[in-house]
């Protein structure tokens, strides 16, 4: 199985680059995967991915994008909540990227 | 303009005897992204899925009862609760996660999302759905 390199420590992935065990998630690792995945984290990055793993603690769940966005919307204004701010941020789909780098599961219902 | 179809997913089951109740709620969170209006059932067994205090650590398997409260995000707003098979199994509302979901057109007032309904009640429901799909 694939792994992360974080500083000599090896954390596996799965084919598609989802860490496969939740408990082994760290910023520094935050930091290996988002280089993997080409984004540049700022702060508004930081916010989703924290975002998304308060949601999980909460919930259980990695939220659908479309719940993601709804969700920043109403928590950080429509300003970054918002389908075309959100796709600037993370290219490849704001959930299933910002999940990666977050160290949650696959969003449920993404395919 | 797409049809909308109201869809029902029965939930007969105890949550972690089997897989279907954890699959149901997962095919429910893929189904609310078709804009349909999705509501839930919980009947006999089923019941037990919405009770609050749920410890499986022992059973080493998911906790996933936390979800259930994420369902208006995804706006499924209406889980029906047969009262009979709550009084069989000797619970009370107050047995049931407190379940809520915000109304965007009500200043995001928070309403609960448990109705619970009598039999004959639950028929009804049954029968006013164009798709009923039973775990």
């Amino acid at each position: 199985m694939a792994a992360y390199d974080v500083n000599g420590t090896t954390v596996e992935h799965d084919e598609e680059g989802y860490i496969t065990n939740l408990s082994e998630w760290t910023k520094e690792l935050a930091d290996v995967i988002s280089k993997a995945e080409n984004v540049d984290m700022g702060e508004e990055h930081w916010a989703v991915v924290n975002f998304l793993r308060d949601y999980y603690e909460e919930y259980q769940i990695a939220p659908a994008v479309r719940v993601l966005i709804k969700s920043i919307k109403k928590s950080m204004g429509p300003e970054v909540g918002n389908n075309k701010y959100m796709y600037e941020l993370f290219p490849y789909g704001p959930a299933k990227q910002a999940c990666k780098i977050a160290g949650l599961p696959k969003p449920t219902g993404c395919v | 303009m797409s049809i909308v179809k109201k869809f029902l997913y029965v939930n007969r089951k105890a949550p972690y005897g089997t897989i279907y109740a954890q699959e149901a709620l997962e095919v429910v969170l893929i189904g609310a992204a078709f804009d349909q209006d999705v509501s839930m059932a919980f009947l006999d067994d089923g019941v037990f899925q919405l009770t609050k205090g749920q410890d499986t650590k022992e059973a080493g398997l998911k906790n996933f009862s936390p979800t259930f409260r994420a369902l208006g995000d995804y706006e499924v707003t209406k889980l029906y609760v047969e009262q009979e098979s709550l009084d069989e199994r000797g619970l009370t509302l107050d047995d049931l996660q407190d379940i809520q979901w915000e109304d965007e057109d009500d200043d995001y007032a928070e309403k609960p999302s448990i109705i619970v309904v009598s039999r004959a009640g639950m028929a009804d429901v049954m029968a006013d759905q164009d798709v009923v799909l039973s775990f």
